[in-house]
């Protein structure tokens, strides 16, 4: 509607904003908003258009979670810690779309560094779901589902280290994708878990959620994990349809938590693969069982290096009501963090100690290397898999926080993804008691292309993404 | 002290003097306003990430092929675990137990022997900032940090406990010292920072095996403090192991104004760092091609030097020792020594005029004019007769001066000698009559007072008269009347 002139980005632009003025009150999906910014990125965005020189995203309103850094604009991972913290320079990610004439609405909330399946561990104020307001969005990247559902933006940019893009996607009933480790540079990432971290994109729609992809994706000399890849070209191709792909269904991902109707939902869905003409044949992986195991000693241990920056000497919160230099640091730690990021920062620093590195991390590391063969081995005979995205739907507010192990228990399907560094999309397949189900789609490294093509056909065949909670 | 053996190992830190960081663009600047050569990376601002500096790792692959050590074909980086305001990060990225280099050895001379010294390893990590406090502000209740050093590439090279003397550990540290600035790593400046030495020392019984209790020191800004500090050390240890009781394993600072050794202050030292592989960097893998093509790249290392001058010149321990003393003098000697095929008389020059000329210019002598050509013209312009030694120093001046060749300041002053007999004896002819006193005191007896007759020659001739003629025809001419 933008290239041929039907509206113009500053019109789409305050539409979007009055949405957000009519609903964000109820859904809370930001902590910053950026209508001036976005306003004159519109504009911007507008000028490109009339030259010619647009791209397929210039103009389009988007969010971006608030764990990226957004020159100029306050990026605080939710966090006391970087509350007032304004950094000075783009991620990368967000400097590509701004490049391509994107037009940011604001920053998105989440839990507290990337810690969290709820959006409940956010220092300033939760996220409530479009579809039942007295439930959670899912998490970490719950704003980004929940603005994409409430019709507060068109897309939004997550991260995803143990399933935060497309658990919250799930739960919220919109699209999320996982690319391949090394696909979207991390510079700019606040990092959480430096090997399983990545940014992913949350649509409304199989084909955004490519054309995302394609913007933001491609090597990065400032992130030396960025893989030299080939020109991105996520969105052609993904009208190809099933026929003839064999896809795998794991059957340790039907877990005993699984609640009725997401099992019947999944299970409905995968027929209608079927009768689209993919093939299905049940799979094993059976290293799945470590995976929880395996993410809760890495992830922590990572994020006890990643945030041990946090001391109150540079930047952000700083505590100077100590005695000494060692108490300010430990004061601002300790009222600087959340109770879950403390948390895992102590697990993280116990499983590095002497004494204990080889019990913990070291065996995790390994138990991966298990994991990662066992998806290598699957792949040889099908071409993707496909679970639930989540064992359960949206739960009430409040519902998980008192049992962190509970909270856990919530990321079984998709923490192995993230462990191997495969990419995975998540699509709604259904509602369970009026509450938005999703389906994971996984597949081998860089199989990013095969995957929006199921995903696609899924979507064109079924009528779940047309649907929109009412508010 | 008599019954104990000093055991010493040496940390070596030299800072690579690469145009930027080892993970990021910045370039570092020592005496540059403080905190004004960072950027979010080396200030480890949320959200940035390390990427490796390869003419880092360059210079890490010459420093170990230099000093004899196996290249690691793969080796990774670890993260070091620890608080401390200076470490932006808090943790430091350095390399725990895959370093690029292992093994090799130093070797140099010591007490009239030479001494081959065991290298462990050699390793890259990053510099941390610096902390400035009350010792220089005055006031104590705050500190401040200066990250300008933040993310400078720090090469550590780490010796076998195998020195034995406070005095042998500053040879080995003379000798590493020599090879870096030699293949031009590092600055190697002990005054600035760039090179720092930390010995890990201990005693034991004469005659035992076994390793006694060590302990670190730190912090010392010249040769000269780092002998103190081991010199105190080792009898501060020797006192304790006297009285029966054991050393504790710590890290020390020494304090120049007291001459003693002192516990660090602060946190009780935390040794666990935690290491684990850095996730945000790949593996580093330097392969045989590489490593083929750095080996032509090195010079002939000081040590090999001086043995060659010595044998195929001729010259002194000592006098190759002061040749080799930096790259460039040794370049230069080896030059003009080739050119004229007259070491000895290079050397002379080399370390008596032409040092004497650089210090007073205050430059070294990559930045003077004078070049081996230079000097190689001046030997042969006296060796042919065409002007005197003496004539020859003030022409060295000129040259020094305006860069100008010998033969073209001689031809332009006019300083020539002058060597037609006849015109000589003309002008002693001249000062004989003129003196009549001295010369009648040389027929005499008074053999000395020619002296003066010769420096009336000279001087009517404005030094240009060849010394040894002018005598041979006073002699003649004042026997003969």
């Amino acid at each position: 509607m933008l290239d041929s002139g039907q509206v113009s980005s500053v019109e789409l632009t305050q539409a979007y904003l009055e949405r957000i003025e009519a609903v964000e009150a109820q859904v809370r999906s930001f902590i910053t908003l950026t209508p001036e910014q976005a306003l004159r990125q519109a504009e911007a965005a507008d000028r490109m258009l009339a030259t010619g020189e647009a791209f397929p995203l210039t103009g389009i309103p988007m969010q971006i979670k608030d764990v990226m850094c957004t020159a100029g604009v306050r990026t605080t991972c939710a966090s006391r810690m970087l509350e007032d913290y304004v950094p000075v320079y783009n991620a990368t990610a967000v400097d590509r779309l701004f490049s391509q004439g994107a037009v940011m609405l604001g920053k998105g909330n989440m839990d507290e560094f990337a810690m969290g399946s709820s959006c409940e561990n956010s220092a300033f104020h939760p996220t409530f779901n479009p579809w039942d307001l007295g439930r959670v969005p899912g998490g970490s990247s719950g704003g980004a589902g929940a603005s994409v559902a409430s019709g507060e933006a068109v897309y939004a940019l997550g991260s995803d280290t143990g399933g935060s893009v497309r658990q919250p996607a799930s739960l919220c009933g919109v699209v999320g994708l996982k690319p391949s480790y090394g696909t979207v540079s991390r510079y700019g990432l606040v990092a959480f878990a430096s090997s399983l971290d990545q940014i992913g994109p949350v649509g409304r729609s199989v084909a955004d959620c490519a054309l995302v992809l394609e913007a933001i994706a491609g090597h990065d000399p400032r992130d030396a994990t960025s893989l030299p890849l080939p020109e991105a070209n996520y969105a052609s191709g993904i009208d190809r349809g099933v026929e003839g792909l064999r896809l795998g269904v794991p059957s340790e991902y039907f877990v005993e938590g699984i609640e009725d109707g997401v099992r019947r939902a999944v299970e409905q869905a995968i027929a209608t693969l079927e009768s689209l003409g993919a093939s299905v044949r049940e799979v094993s992986l059976p290293s799945t069982k470590y995976a929880l195991a395996c993410y809760y000693i890495i992830a922590p241990s990572e994020c006890s290096a990643n945030l041990a920056r946090y001391d109150g000497v540079k930047y952000g919160y700083s505590d100077q009501q100590a005695d000494d230099m060692w108490g300010a640091m430990e004061q601002t730690r300790r009222h600087g963090f959340g109770p879950e990021v403390t948390r895992r920062i102590m697990l993280g620093t116990f499983a590095l100690s002497a004494g204990y590195y080889d019990a913990y991390y070291l065996k995790a590391q390994q138990a991966r290397t298990l994991i990662r063969q066992d998806f290598a081995t699957v792949f040889q005979s099908v071409d993707a898999l496909v679970t639930p995205t989540s064992p359960v739907v949206a739960f009430p507010v409040g519902d998980k926080t008192g049992d962190p192990l509970q909270m856990y228990l919530i990321d079984v399907c998709t923490l192995p993804v993230n462990i191997a560094g495969l990419p995975a999309l998540s699509v709604p397949c259904g509602f369970s008691d009026g509450l938005p189900v999703g389906m994971q789609l996984i597949g081998p490294h860089l199989s990013e292309p095969t995957l929006l093509q199921i995903g696609h056909a899924y979507e064109q065949a079924t009528e779940w993404h047309k649907r929109f909670p009412e508010l | 002290m008599e019954k104990y053996e000093i055991v010493i190992g040496l940390e070596i830190h030299a800072e690579l003097c690469t145009e930027s960081k080892l993970f990021c663009n910045c370039a570092y600047i020592f005496g540059a306003l403080a905190n004004d050569c960072t950027c979010p990376i080396c200030l480890g601002m949320p959200g940035t990430l390390p990427v490796i500096n390869r003419r880092a790792v360059e210079f890490s692959v010459r420093a170990g092929l230099a000093m004899g050590c196996e290249i690691t074909p793969s080796s990774k980086f670890d993260r070091k675990n620890y608080f401390y305001p200076d470490l932006p990060k808090n943790y430091q990225i350095s390399q725990y137990d895959i370093p690029l280099c292992q093994n090799g050895q130093v070797s140099f001379e010591f007490e009239g022997e030479l001494r081959t010294v065991a290298l462990r390893r050699i390793h890259l990590e990053e510099d941390a900032g610096k902390s400035i406090h009350a010792e220089v502000t005055g006031d104590p209740t705050r500190s401040f940090m200066d990250f300008n050093r933040a993310g400078v590439p720090l090469l550590e090279i780490v010796s076998e406990p195998e020195l034995h003397s406070p005095e042998e550990a500053i040879a080995y540290c003379r000798a590493v010292k020599e090879i870096l600035e030699y293949i031009e790593v590092s600055d190697c400046n002990m005054e600035e920072g760039s090179l720092r030495c930390e010995p890990n020392l201990s005693l034991r019984p004469k005659g035992s095996k076994e390793l006694g209790t060590r302990t670190e020191i730190k912090n010392k800004n010249s040769f000269q403090e780092l002998i103190d500090a081991m010199e105190y050390e080792v009898k501060r240890q020797a006192r304790i192991l006297d009285a029966g009781e054991e050393v504790v394993q710590e890290t020390l600072l020494f304090d120049a104004s007291t001459g003693k050794t002192v516990a660090m202050r602060g946190k009780e030292e935390a040794d666990d760092y935690r290491y684990f592989p850095e996730p945000d960097l790949v593996h580093v893998q330097i392969s045989d091609e590489w490593i083929e093509e750095s080996q032509p790249t090195l010079p002939e290392l000081p040590a090999a030097r001086r043995k060659r001058f010595i044998s195929d010149y001729d010259i002194s321990p000592d006098n190759a020792e002061f040749l080799t003393n930096t790259r460039p003098l040794a370049e230069f000697f080896d030059e003009a020594a080739r050119l004229s095929g007259e070491p000895t008389t290079c050397a002379n020059w080399i370390m008596g005029d032409l040092t004497r000329l650089l210090n007073t210019a205050e430059i070294e002598i990559q930045d003077a004019k004078v070049t081996p050509a230079h000097l190689n013209e001046l030997i042969q312009l006296i060796g042919d007769a065409t002007i005197s030694g003496k004539i020859a120093k003030s022409v060295l001046d000129d040259a020094f001066e305006t860069g100008k060749m010998p033969k073209q300041i001689v031809s332009e002053k006019g300083l020539a000698q002058i060597t037609d007999t006849s015109e000589i004896e003309t002008i002693v002819l001249q000062v004989v009559e003129e003196n009549p006193g001295p010369a009648q005191d040389y027929r005499d007896g008074t053999k000395k007072a020619i002296g003066f007759l010769v420096g009336q020659v000279m001087r009517a001739t404005r030094g240009k008269a060849n010394p040894q003629l002018v005598n041979e025809i006073l002699t003649r001419v004042l026997s003969t009347d």
